[in-house]
């Protein structure tokens, strides 16, 4: 299974993210944001976390028009996967690949710490490894994590079981507590948690494994 | 040629900073104050005879999100 890693000027867990899918298994390149192309036969896009372009205008707003990221919108409009994770997950609501934005955090502080997640389906290869219902810890590290979204947008993502993860205690004033969230076809998953911290008895937990297992395991299959 | 183009929080969208702001102008001893909406002005300095559907394209591709925000520009 072979996966790609996004670099954007000001990303920063880019390197963590890669550790993980390789613990996993899978071969990892490393792209720079300004490739035009992906590395053939990739089978899962990972856009890390971090502050691209130092979050200036939107958090996420000029990564999503950096010459790779029209490669990982033709990814995933092909079927291809894609894991975004917190300014990743930024990058993803600006492309247009995911619904909804991510807004300054309601409290307005900085939250870095473990939170407990609800796993809300089971129903998606990044998830398929949990229980439903099931309780993780996975640490969030974010100034603009509010997930905001309309009211139709909400009740379609219900509809659609599109809801991945929600906060048991939500720290940012996001959305229904949504934490994550689902494309349409279930192959790009947006997230705050950084999962990839998450991977090693030293990160202090190891909650995230099940996720990069998971996506290893259906891919390679495929 | 200058362009201004104000970018603000739709309507409905809750404004976090916009509400921190209400509230330091109530401490401030400023009452009254019974809302506060932040948002951002963007100038343009442009080549002469751009037009205002340009300006409008640069506003829909990046300037603004229009998830959350609207944009209001100013020609010249």
């Amino acid at each position: 299974m072979k996966a790609a890693v996004i670099v954007f000027p000001g990303s920063n867990c880019d390197r963590d993210m890669a550790v993980a899918f390789e613990r996993a298994g899978a071969q990892v390149s490393m792209v720079w944001h300004k490739d035009t192309a992906l590395p053939d036969d990739v089978d899962i896009v990972g856009v890390p976390g971090g502050f691209s372009f130092g979050d200036y205008l939107r958090c996420g707003a000029i990564a999503a028009k950096s010459p790779i990221s029209a490669s990982i919108k033709a990814h995933a409009e092909r079927g291809g996967y894609v894991l975004g994770v917190c300014n990743g997950f930024q990058v993803l609501t600006e492309t247009g690949l995911l619904p909804g934005a991510l807004m300054r955090n309601a409290n307005l502080k900085f939250v870095c710490k473990p939170v407990d997640l609800k796993v809300e389906t089971t129903q998606s290869d990044f998830t398929s490894d949990y229980d439903a219902g099931q309780v993780i810890s996975i640490p969030v590290a974010h100034h603009d994590g509010n997930y905001t979204v309309d009211d139709a947008t909400l009740a379609t993502l219900r509809d659609q079981d599109r809801i991945a993860f929600s906060y048991v205690d939500n720290p940012n004033g996001s959305t229904a507590d949504i934490a994550g969230v689902l494309s349409e076809n279930r192959r790009v998953l947006g997230m705050m948690p950084h999962p990839e911290r998450a991977v090693d008895a030293a990160h202090g937990g190891t909650d995230g494994v099940a996720m990069f297992r998971s996506l290893v395991a259906s891919l390679e299959t495929a | 040629m200058k362009v201004r183009v104000d970018v603000m929080l739709k309507t409905g969208v809750l404004d976090p900073q916009g509400e921190a702001v209400r509230h330091a102008l109530g401490s401030l001893g400023f009452d009254g104050v019974e809302g506060v909406r932040q948002g951002k002005v963007i100038e343009l300095e442009l080549a002469d005879g751009t037009t205002e559907d340009t300006v409008k394209e640069m506003c829909e591709k990046l300037l603004a999100n229009t998830v959350i925000e609207s944009y209001r520009i100013h020609m010249g």
